[in-house]
């Protein structure tokens, strides 16, 4: 298999010698696991920091075949290093933890962990890794047999900070690889009939640059490929190019927009609703949810306080939140964004559920989203949001808005919301302020300790999502994001599901997704969603892929993405989700279409905005969300 | 002779850690990676383990204490904490951990100290067996130069 290394080391000996890079900030742990690779003959070098290990792989890209990172770092969170390793380099990374919770294994995989193992490690574990290297060089082949280009495997466009970074088309195309196997997908992905191999497309800054300003101009619920084809003028860049650059690039968002809801909840409830919520990054710790999701009003009057275009507006915006995000990659690498796709992938699906036009917090509130989402009703997903303080509905947002958080992994901070604490969040959110929190629901959902009573049981059913996530294609739909996440997400929580839905615990997983995504998204923030989704997606993608994902090879880089962000959704993830659940796809399978699908999902997403009706599509009606699922 | 007992007297200590529980099979597994390359590698992990230990402890006292009590800092320690103590087959050290993080999950903040000042006591007594066990190993010396006078007592 290793013929084709994309290392350029010759190792004959393979897998002795494979060059492993083990990051774990504690020296005893660290000591263990550098002792027990070398004792099988591994190559290894070690460091307590992720963000020199970070530096260390970007330094040379062909340094190393394999990364073992402990979750829970002071200087970064081990998902996040996950992502971005798995975005810039395109290398196997391995989760090393304690703790070995289901929801946080499933947060490893949808952020792209190739395995995870639980300490204390033992040697027989540490002595097959070597076959997650080969794995991936196998995939990784076949997709520079699509692409043509073998350096695309090293890439080392590890620019995280943006999709464009890539230096060479290679760079797109390994985030592609990334998706495992996706990669011919990809190329059926863009939603072009003709599948046949287009060249690669480079992302570079600029062209980025001019993508998120088109984005921006049109409105990112109104951002369709075409249009924002036209305002970049770019030769030689087609539809299918920026459809699936705005597929990751909306779950990107949405990933970002669920942190920054969160934050910008938090920031909006100090009346800063600032983009705020690029710091999002910083939310893993949704802890605050759990106060948000305590106080759910904090999310809400977040929410609430924010103007429309508001925090949720702006997390929304891709401009806002893309732009930031992505050149900064302040939060979340944009590169990830692009990656997310995948991820976003299966969230998408769930994702659906972007609350069109609920930008504003309402969504949580359940207010103002009232109006839309009773436009919406159809789609359930939104009608949920806007019904919030209906139970039914309710249910189904905090639970999006959460879910996008909690990422069904139960981000890492495990945001109480979600967990049990935080039903009672999420409930509220019904009641009032549909607290979806994306944080919240993420964490619920990763938690999933969702109170299932009350309305939380239909939460509940996201929460204990992740595992259900894969389950609950349908309950997804569930999800209507709540606009936890930065109204764009449209969580697809369909709220119809929402009461039904718990009865699929799959359906919770996508309500996670959705949620995550779609956190904010009710608000219409379709970007939001995506987010969300990108984290369900994320997580869905890798579990849904099951369920009917499609692998599109969004969900994959949005696996990656989510990692990196967390409960982030990653916006590229986000758009997938986004799109996915806005497609009303009736087939679980949504990710089927990749980019297809995303595309469309993004346009539901915008036109839910519009039209709730959208919605109705493929949010609520269950299935909707079943595409995240 | 001399050797043969200090060897015999090592075992039965040694067994009697594991009879005890206070060691579990992650510590044999820490022990079948020493060789000839690295004779002394479970002392040295050891080592290693009980200053950051202590540190990490330390700390968890300190933030215990504080006010306002940041709980997530002290529910990472205590992440971090079970993680190690695991890792060397630290038994009743991490059944301790454990215990302590859940209380303080709950919410239990006084349940939580108290806990902790059980983990803290076993985690005393965990130093306090091993360190004379490793100091015995050095005196007897590694397994294959039995023969070997080993020289100075407590060389730790």
């Amino acid at each position: 298999m290793t013929v084709e290394r994309a290392i350029s080391d010759p190792r004959d000996q393979f897998p002795v010698g494979m060059r492993v890079l083990a990051v774990d900030d504690d020296p005893t742990c660290l000591l263990l696991l550098e002792t027990l690779l070398r004792r099988c003959q591994y190559h290894v070098t070690t460091t307590n920091q992720a963000i020199t290990a970070l530096k260390m792989l970007r330094e040379n890209k062909n340094q190393f075949d394999l990364v073992i990172s402990d979750v829970h770092m002071p200087d970064m969170d081990g998902f996040k290093l996950l992502e971005l390793v798995g975005l810039e380099m395109d290398l196997p990374v391995i989760m090393l933890s304690a703790n070995g919770d289901p929801k946080l294994v499933m947060k490893g995989i949808t952020h792209g962990a190739c395995d995870y193992l639980l300490k204390p490690v033992r040697i027989e574990e540490l002595q097959n890794i070597w076959q997650h290297v080969v794995r991936r060089k196998k995939f990784d082949k076949k997709d520079m047999n699509n692409s043509g280009s073998q350096d695309k495997a090293h890439n080392d466009s590890g620019e995280a900070a943006g999709m464009g970074n890539v230096d060479q088309n290679g760079k797109l195309n390994k985030k592609r690889r990334d998706q495992n196997d996706d990669e011919d997908e990809e190329r059926d992905e863009n939603d072009d009939p003709s599948t046949q191999k287009k060249p690669r497309v480079v992302w570079s800054v600029e062209l980025h640059r001019k993508f998120v300003a088109a984005v921006n101009q049109l409105g990112i619920d109104k951002a369709v490929p075409k249009k924002i084809l036209e305002l970049m003028n770019v030769e030689k860049l087609t539809r299918e190019n920026v459809a699936s650059h705005l597929q990751k690039y909306r779950l990107y968002l949405k990933r970002i927009s669920c942190q920054a809801n969160q934050q910008a909840n938090m920031a909006a409830a100090l009346g800063s609703a600032d983009p705020s919520y690029l710091r999002i990054a910083s939310f893993n710790g949704l802890g605050n949810f759990h106060t948000l999701a305590g106080s759910d009003q904090l999310q809400n009057t977040a929410f609430r306080s924010f103007p429309p275009s508001g925090v949720l507006g702006r997390l929304n915006t891709p401009a806002g939140l893309g732009l930031r995000g992505l050149p900064s990659a302040g939060m979340i690498p944009l590169s990830h964004a692009q990656n997310s796709g995948i991820t976003g992938h299966d969230q998408s699906k769930l994702q659906s559920v972007v609350i069109p036009g609920n930008h504003n917090a309402n969504i949580l509130q359940g207010m103002p989203m009232s109006l839309e989402l009773d436009q919406i009703q159809d789609r359930k997903i939104v009608t949920h949001i806007g019904q919030l303080p209906t139970t039914d509905n309710i249910p189904a947002f905090p639970v999006s808005g959460s879910l996008i958080d909690s990422r069904i992994t139960g981000c890492s901070d495990n945001n109480p919301l979600l967990g049990g604490t935080s039903n009672s969040l999420m409930l509220e959110a019904s009641s009032q302020k549909a607290s979806l929190h994306p944080r919240n629901l993420r964490d619920s959902v990763s938690t999933m300790s969702f109170p299932n009573g009350s309305t939380l049981s239909d939460f509940t059913s996201i929460a204990t999502t992740s595992n259900q996530l894969r389950e609950s294609k349908s309950d997804l739909r569930c999800q209507a994001a709540p606009t936890s996440c930065n109204a764009g997400q449209i969580i697809r929580s369909a709220p119809q599901e929402w009461n039904a839905p718990r009865k699929d615990a799959p359906y919770n997983s996508n309500v996670m997704s959705c949620s995550i995504n779609s956190s904010v998204s009710v608000n219409g923030a379709m970007v939001p969603m995506a987010q969300s989704l990108d984290h369900n997606n994320s997580m869905f993608h890798r579990n849904m892929d099951a369920d009917a994902f499609g692998p599109s090879s969004f969900d994959t880089l949005y696996m990656k993405h989510s990692e990196g962000e967390n409960s982030a959704m990653e916006p590229s993830v986000i758009q997938r989700e986004g799109y996915l659940l806005v497609q009303p796809r009736p087939q679980r399978t949504y990710v089927s279409d990749n980019i297809g699908s995303l595309e469309d999902l993004a346009s539901a997403m915008i036109k839910q905005d519009q039209d709730k009706g959208r919605d109705g599509d493929y949010g609520c009606n269950g299935y909707s969300l079943r595409t995240c699922i | 002779m001399e050797s043969r007992t200090l060897r015999d007297q090592i075992a039965a200590m040694r067994q009697s850690f594991f009879d005890e529980g206070i060691l579990d099979s992650q510590f044999t597994q820490l022990e079948q990676l020493e060789d000839r390359d690295n004779p002394n590698f479970v002392e040295e992990v050891l080592t290693l383990y009980f200053r950051d230990s202590a540190n990490l402890l330390a700390t968890v006292e300190q933030t215990m204490e504080t006010e306002p009590t940041d709980v997530a800092k002290v529910d990472r320690i205590l992440h971090q904490l079970k993680g190690s103590s695991a890792s060397i087959g630290a038994n009743k050290v991490r059944n301790e951990v454990i215990k302590t993080r859940e209380l303080w999950q709950q919410g239990n903040q006084e349940g939580a100290k108290a806990a902790f000042l059980e983990l803290r006591q076993e985690h005393g007594t965990f130093k306090a067996k091993l360190e004379p066990y490793f100091q015995q190993l050095r005196q007897a010396g590694p397994v294959q130069a039995a023969m070997r006078p080993q020289g100075q007592q407590g060389g730790h």
